[in-house]
């Protein structure tokens, strides 16, 4: 895994969004953090890319130099035609308005002082908009993401629940008819009950607004649930593109079955039961490696079942393993 | 089921945990009732702000009364009245009898100490031992929980350790001295996916070999479902249904239990599908709906609902029960609503 | 490490070396002629002029200071202008130790009364006793220390009888007699810093008691007070060490007072005995003197916080 590599990009069609070896790091005190290694995506009209990952695997740097939010180090950045990273400022900030960012946690996400309905229009505010009645659009937003506008036009984000925040950061995106929309776990820091309010809400929303989307999370199911195609990002490398509806069955790379066997369900715990409980045996080193100084080669091979010398050798390139399954790792065959 | 014939090690009877606020009081624990014998897991699942960790605290005696919190009913751990003996008396108990594993291995260990000295404090403390047994029992503790290099790590710092092997530090300090009860609050929450379920797995590993009673705190139903022989589920502070794990999982039948099972996506959906998710939000702990606190969410409430609060009434299966007006029992339909998805 | 360590070395002598540079450049501005000082009022304009000339006074800046500095550099700072003319720093070494004392012994007493009473009012946060020792501190903090001083001297000095008015007896003569003349000095010093004190610390308490390893080590069944010291305390002190630091410089404001308000022969009392006799050789030297102790001690704190918090040591090294 932990590779790089543009195998699955699909040049002959139309697409939405194209990122072509983006690298974003950070340079610190004692080295430069390695968020983003290499990373090539592309996104379809109305397609929705799941990215996921452990936690520091790069996936919010991504996002967020997508938006060129910081611009990334290097690489190249397409929404649609545009290319965001060779455009002006200016110019490109217009074009970006294309494309709006979903963060994990809704209320930080908005300025705790202005109104509901002044967040909405916020985007409006900095476009210049054109159209007469802004009272009516921000109305007809706010009820298309199930918010009452009677109720919550006039409040303040901390008069609203988490969930109730999100949808106003939803609808604030869509403010300006964005192309792509990119979501940073927009449910993790959510309620249980309330994830599904607003996973639908964005299923529904990519639907109704024609969107393309980018969704990213650590959690398989719901990756699974939203997505086309998913995308299985370690420690800033790509491991594994493959349509969600394989995830379950047909993953290859190793790290994707580690993810997928780390979903806890009643029947390995039944198993587990069933098997002799024993002091368990040391286990591997399980650690994260740092980002400042990640392994040579594939990068997961330090936790890797599979792992040979050439591994640490070699970094492995994304092959295309199915139609529409790429994999990076030296060893795995379809 | 052996342990059913043993004595129960805890038992908690009619507990109510309330926060005086300026807001008002908060009814974070609501009349809460339920018995745990030596080798039994019981798994307690519920949303963010159910009143998950504040039962687990005050049944440890952690959360007592003080002068702004007032806790009412009984629990009796290991034959002592928790709540009505002396501090000192209390204290005597965690640790010995009760542990606790928490949410956050990054904010649970002290951050300028060494992994080392939070082990060896408590069993000297405990155990009265000398510093040099201490440190044997200590790695021998890092051993059983798998951590390697128990000699090196016993003189590294937190922060020097990932979460996951932080965690683990967390469960041998909790077992060091052999307790009867343990209480995991979340133990796996802030972990990355990968580790979770080592964690989980280790945990019932060592509580099966000890013979320990576990409560298993979560909102990840997932984590509850194989690793636990009863559940009880909570909303707002109340226990709305409990029974055996695979039972309740199975055939629930709260609306709350049925819808929340319905709302996490699970990896066996298609891709696209809608979720049956819960309308609204959960309650105002400081200003909880009258009757049924699931009644404004709820798609089976009629008028009886919002006006009387439902008790637990037992059903079939072994300590089996549900507080609802209309339990979802095989063939009823809902009232009004229709289930847009089935599972 | 030991690169750290140079690098840190490196760090103080810039330090030292500028302080000495600023110390010199401020004292040559400051008004009055020390010509004046060295034979008094009422001589012959040339008398001045040539005592100027002989003093080097009219010399070029940058000779002055280097002549000034490469003295210091071998231990001579100068001899003082107004008799006795004796070297100033035998003036300091006889100075020094008293200041040292009433300040260490102040800090001292500071932290001693201020931690327990922290840890007090913390365990009982929003109680009785908690509010009881806020509003204590925060009197404490609105009264300027000379008058806090004033009442020392007025209740056990003038009614009881129980200390010594004024006057020094050197710790190495008489530890009984030295103890009686330090402690009222001391304690004034003290009541300010340890209002001061109390609070800060009392503060970063709640919020660490409050954290999830005091709820984890209460969970294993250790008692409060054990909790208090060995869990609570250490990851509580920054802000605490932060203003020890801080205080060492308000301290030299406050000794000055208080060696003033209580005539001991400490550095406050030299250093305006000859400033305001313009005897700026004097001045000088303790102003650097001063200067050096106080980025020694400010090293020293800095150090501390590796000692505190084992994750900057990671960061340093
Ligand atoms: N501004 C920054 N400066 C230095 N390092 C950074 C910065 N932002 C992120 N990093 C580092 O880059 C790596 C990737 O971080 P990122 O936030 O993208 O991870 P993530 O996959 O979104 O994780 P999470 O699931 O925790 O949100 C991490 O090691 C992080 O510490
Ligand atoms: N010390 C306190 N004072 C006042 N209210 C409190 C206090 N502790 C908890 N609460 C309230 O009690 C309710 C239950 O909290 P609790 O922490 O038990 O929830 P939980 O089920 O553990 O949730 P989570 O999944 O977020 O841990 C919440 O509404 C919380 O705000
Ligand atoms: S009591 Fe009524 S409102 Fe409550 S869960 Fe049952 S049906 Fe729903
Ligand atoms: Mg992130
Ligand atoms: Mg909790």
């Amino acid at each position: 895994m932990a590779g790089s590599g543009i195998a699955h990009l699909r040049a002959d069609e139309k697409r939405a969004l194209t990122v072509e070896n983006l690298v974003v790091e950070f340079p610190v005190t004692g080295g430069v953090v390695h968020a983003v290694s290499d990373l090539s995506i592309d996104v379809l009209p109305g397609e929705t890319l799941g990215i996921l990952g452990e936690s520091g695997c790069g996936k919010s740097s991504a996002g967020r130099a997508l938006m060129q939010l910081p611009a990334p180090t290097s690489g190249r950045v397409l929404l649609g035609d545009a290319e965001l990273t060779a455009l002006k400022k200016n110019d490109m900030r217009r074009a970006r308005a294309k494309m709006q960012m979903i963060m994990q946690d809704p209320v930080s996400a908005l300025n705790p002082r202005r109104k509901v309905k002044d967040l909405v229009a916020e985007g409006l505010e900095v476009w210049g908009f054109e159209g007469k009645d802004r009272a009516k659009f921000v109305d007809d937003l706010l009820s298309s993401v199930g918010l009452d506008p009677a109720v919550v036009r006039d409040r303040r984000p901390h008069e609203l629940s988490g969930g109730q925040c999100q949808r106003v950061c939803i609808a604030r995106s869509l403010a300006l008819d964005p192309d792509v929309l990119i979501c940073d776990e927009p449910v993790s820091s959510l309620d249980v009950s309330v994830q599904a309010q607003v996973l639908n809400l964005l299923e529904e929303t990519r639907e109704r607004y024609d969107l393309s989307m980018i969704f990213i999370a650590h959690d398989v199911a719901v990756v699974k649930n939203i997505s086309d195609r998913v995308m299985v990002m370690y420690l800033g490398k790509t491991c594994e593109v493959i349509p969600s509806d394989d995830m379950q069955n047909k993953a290859l790379h190793p790290y994707t079955r580690l993810l997928l066997a780390s979903v806890p369900s009643a029947a390995d715990a039944q198993a587990r039961a069933a098997g002799e409980a024993t002091a368990e045996a040391p286990v591997k080193d399980v650690e994260l490696p740092s980002p400042l100084n990640p392994p040579s080669g594939c990068r997961f091979r330090t936790r890797c079942p599979l792992a040979t010398e050439q591994c640490a050798a070699e970094e492995p390139v994304l092959r295309e393993m199915r139609p529409g399954q790429f994999v990076a790792c030296h060893n795995v065959s379809a | 089921m052996t342990s059913e014939s043993k004595s129960p090690i805890l038992v908690v009877e009619n507990l109510r945990t309330v926060f005086h606020t300026p807001r008002g009081d908060v009814r974070a624990v609501d009349g809460v009732s339920f018995e745990l014998r030596p080798g039994e897991t019981l798994g307690l699942v519920g949303e963010s702000g159910s009143g998950k960790s504040v039962l687990g605290r005050t049944v440890m005696g952690l959360i007592s009364n003080d002068a702004r919190t007032t806790v009412t009913g009984k629990v009796t751990l290991g034959g002592v009245d928790v709540h009505g003996v002396k501090r000192a008396v209390r204290r005597k108990l965690w640790g010995t009898e009760v542990a606790m594993v928490f949410q956050d291995p990054m904010t649970s260990l002290n951050p300028v100490k060494r992994i080392g000295t939070h082990l060896t404090e408590t069993l000297r403390f405990h155990l009265r031992c000398t510093r040099k047994e201490a440190e044997e029992r200590a790695v021998e503790l890092l051993t059983q929980v798998g951590i390697p290099e128990p000699k090196r790590r016993m003189r590294q710092y937190p922060h020097e350790m990932s979460g996951g092997m932080r965690q683990r530090v967390v469960i041998a300090m909790a077992l060091a001295c052999d307790p009867r009860l343990l209480i995991a609050d979340e133990p796996t929450t802030a972990l990355d996916v990968t580790v979770q379920k080592q964690i989980l797995d280790l945990l019932g590993n060592l509580t099966t070999e000890r013979d320990m009673a576990t409560v298993l705190v979560s909102h990840d139903l997932g984590a509850v479902a194989g690793r636990t022989d009863r559940v009880q589920v909570m909303y707002a502070g109340r226990t709305v249904e409990q029974g055996r794990t695979s039972e309740v999982f199975a055939a629930p039948t709260h609306p709350y239990t049925d819808a929340l099972l319905a709302s996490i996506p699970q990896i066996e959906n298609a891709p696209h599908s809608l979720l049956r998710a819960i309308e609204g939000n959960p309650p105002d702990m400081a200003n909880p709906p009258g009757g049924c606190r699931f009644a404004p969410r709820c798609g089976y409430a009629d008028t009886t609902c919002t006006s009387d609060l439902p008790l637990l009434q037992p059903l079939a299966g072994p300590g089996r029960s549900v507080a609802c007006h209309h339990p979802l029992l095989a063939g009823a339909a809902p009232v009004g609503s229709e289930h847009t998805h089935g599972r | 490490m030991l690169r750290q360590f140079v690098l840190r070395v490196l760090e103080l002598l810039a330090v030292l070396l500028l302080v000495s540079f600023g110390v010199f450049a401020l004292l040559s501005l400051v008004p009055g002629d020390p010509a004046v000082a060295v034979l008094g009022e009422g001589r012959e304009p040339s008398e001045y002029a040539a005592l100027r000339d002989e003093m080097g006074l009219n010399d070029p800046f940058f000779t002055r200071y280097f002549d000034w500095f490469g003295g210091v550099l071998h231990g001579d700072l100068g001899s003082s202008l107004i008799p006795p003319v004796v070297p100033v720093w035998d003036r300091l070494v006889a100075a020094m130790p008293v200041s040292l004392e009433l300040a260490g012994l102040g800090l001292l007493i500071a932290l001693v009364v201020s931690v327990p009473l922290a840890m007090w009012s913390a365990y009982n946060e929003g109680g009785r006793i908690d509010r009881a020792i806020g509003a204590f501190t925060f009197g404490l903090l609105s009264l300027p220390s000379f008058l806090v001083g004033l009442v020392l001297i007025a209740v056990l000095v003038n009614s009881m009888g129980w200390f010594p008015r004024t006057g020094w007896v050197r710790i190495t003569d008489d530890f009984g007699g030295n103890l009686s003349h330090v402690f009222l000095p001391a304690l004034t010093i003290a009541l300010m810093e340890m209002a001061m004190f109390t609070r800060i610390l009392r503060n970063d308490l709640v919020t660490t008691l409050n954290e999830d390893f005091i709820l984890a080590a209460r969970a294993k069944g250790m008692p409060p007070l054990r909790i208090m010291v060995s869990d609570a305390l250490r990851p509580s002190s920054f802000s605490l060490v932060t203003i020890l630091g801080l205080s060492i410089g308000r301290l030299v404001g406050s000794t000055v007072i208080v060696e003033y308000l209580f005539s001991l022969p400490g550095m406050g009392r030299l250093v305006i005995e000859a400033a305001s006799t313009g005897n700026y050789p004097m001045v000088q030297g303790a102003v650097l003197l001063i200067a050096v102790v106080y980025v020694l001690s400010s090293a020293l704190i800095d150090l501390s916080y590796g000692y505190l918090d084992p994750r900057t040591r990671r960061a340093r090294a």
